[in-house]
């Protein structure tokens, strides 16, 4: 070190020396330059007004298909189903309109993926009859001959735990879900209403999840993870009415 | 170190050194390749040229915009539009068109056709089949055997409105009577055997016989007197052997115990006018179209 003799810009840049005679000023200064790239790719995010747009219709999951969102990731459907359709036209063209930010925002986590075995799930919604979807659940094969795609029968087998099913709902509220008080007081009796379509709760149900599905979806008696997982199907993507929204194109 | 001043040539390769030594070692003074360095200068141009040209930096209420006014959005519109406009005038003749007379068109045959099998490929071959030969629950397309009319408007109506789904009011309804507690056990093999005998099955005859007077009297309604079915109702014929839950005992013993009640969704809401009619005349053109 004997060159600061050299004037102020030769002396300033000879104090690396400093940074790389110290791991650890190294490894401290090092993280403060790499956080940049996250400040200013990541920060802003959590407070620009057009990260995700107010969509009408968009609600928070109905217990069941809550429990139902629980099953598919436990049985690692997201493996092979994404549930994002792209903004481009082939995507558009087979699977409907394509997604929005705000179709996640109860998602946690969000199930998007990027791996597709299977078909995009985001607006399987309605495609199918709950019975196919009971019977490509239980053997795929039996409706999709060329489908390689694993069987779930066993869903059937096992009966939803309502009282979990309203931890689950309280757990989500945690992370920031807004369920109210009243939704998670009933959510355990709402996980098996949303079953059964003859029972009182119907009408209070549909007001705490307006467009919720009411029926026995597998068409067996009670409420197995069969109900559950093809309750949660049958929603995804129906929330938002297309024909009353404007897409912002700066988004 | 050496001093910027005093240049600390090194004896082996005459190059100049950094000043670096550890135990002896001294690093070499290299310049950069310079195509490694103008390559780099040229990242950073491009990388201004870039943040300029598209949508980058974040401020307060959104990202800048970029002056060639790229969206994601606007391309994925743009490109839609730019093949709908192809189609368009086709299209709204198909929409216009009376299915009964396509045969005379056969330009806008030939594109109903083909619209219409991807439409079908996207969206019904789930159920139907790739081939449209339909599996166990969910009807043959192929065939000329019909539970709802298989002329172009009974196609069109079924697809437009689905069969016994919730989301639609107009869609095909009707529920057959589940027997299990209507019936004893011996009427509902003796129903089962007359359903046998007038499919042209092997039955038995002493209880078909008993069973002629059941179905009569509880299944002529819907499925007829002779048991060839009602397109109004849904109601399957039953003297044919094609089955839609199999024409064995045992499953012959289900429908009439537990009865079925197959649901098709609604298409109007999914798909255009266009898609429906073509779908509609694919069809109607795999085989059984009347």
């Amino acid at each position: 070190m004997s060159d600061t003799q050299n004037g102020p810009a030769k002396g300033f840049l000879a104090k690396h020396a400093i940074l790389e005679r110290s791991p650890t000023l190294l490894f401290i200064c090092s993280l403060a330059v790499v956080s940049v790239g996250g400040l200013v790719e990541i920060a802003p995010l959590f407070y620009l007004e057009n990260t995700i747009e107010e969509v009408e219709g968009v609600r928070p999951y109905s217990p069941l298909e809550l429990a139902g969102r629980d099953i598919y990731i436990r049985e690692g459907c997201y493996v092979c189903h994404s549930q994002m359709i792209r903004p481009m036209r082939d995507e558009v063209e087979r699977y409907g309109h394509y997604s929005l930010a705000a179709e996640s925002m109860y998602d946690h986590p969000h199930q998007w993926g990027s791996k597709r075995t299977g078909p995009d799930m985001a607006r399987v919604g309605g495609k199918y009859s709950d019975d196919w979807h009971v019977d490509h659940l239980i053997a795929p094969r039996s409706v999709v001959p060329e489908s390689i795609m694993p069987g779930y029968a066993y869903l059937l087998d096992t009966m939803v735990n309502a009282d979990h099913v309203a931890d689950l709902v309280a757990t989500h509220r945690f992370v920031g879900v807004p369920y109210t008080d009243d939704m998670i007081a009933v959510a355990a009796s709402d996980t098996l209403a949303q079953g059964d379509p003859d029972t009182d709760a119907y009408d209070d149900l549909l007001e705490r999840y307006p467009g919720a599905q009411i029926r026995n979806f597998d068409g067996r008696p009670g409420v197995s993870e069969m109900d559950a997982l093809v309750a949660y199907l049958q929603m995804l993507g129906t929330t938002v009415d297309f024909s009353t929204f404007t897409p912002d194109a700066s988004r | 170190m050496s001093s910027e001043n005093q240049k600390d040539i090194d004896d082996v390769t005459g190059i100049d050194t950094t000043g670096h030594a550890w135990d002896g070692i001294k690093e070499l003074n290299n310049p950069l390749p310079r195509w490694w360095l103008w390559s780099f200068y040229l990242t950073i141009i491009w990388g201004i040229g870039y943040v300029i040209a598209y949508p980058a930096w974040p401020v307060i209420n959104g990202a800048t915009a970029g002056v060639l006014g790229y969206s994601t959005r606007g391309e994925v519109a743009q490109d839609i539009a730019r093949f709908e406009e192809a189609n368009a005038q086709i299209s709204a003749q198909l929409a216009a068109a009376d299915l009964s007379t396509l045969a005379e068109n056969p330009e806008l045959q030939r594109f109903a056709t083909s619209a219409g099998g991807a439409v079908f490929r996207n969206n019904c071959s789930q159920c139907h089949g790739s081939g449209a030969a339909g599996f166990i629950g969910y009807p043959n397309l192929l065939d000329d055997d019909w539970l709802w009319g298989g002329d172009f408007d009974n196609i069109e109506y079924t697809i437009r409105h689905g069969i016994r789904n919730e989301e639609d009011w107009d869609a095909r309804y009707s529920e057959m009577t589940a027997y299990d507690e209507i019936f004893t056990d011996e009427e509902v093999d003796a129903t089962v055997q007359y359903v046998r005998q007038i499919s042209g099955q092997e039955h038995d005859a002493t209880l078909a016989a008993a069973g002629e007077e059941l179905f009569v009297n509880n299944c002529a309604a819907c499925h007829g007197e002779n048991g060839n079915g009602d397109y109004g109702l849904g109601a399957p014929n039953l003297t044919d052997a094609i089955w839609l839950y199999g024409g064995d005992v045992a499953s012959l013993e289900e429908t009439v115990r537990y009865a079925r009640f197959g649901v098709m969704p609604p298409w109007g809401s999914r798909l255009s006018e266009a898609e429906i009619k073509a779908v509609t005349a694919y069809v109607h053109q795999l085989g059984g179209g009347e």
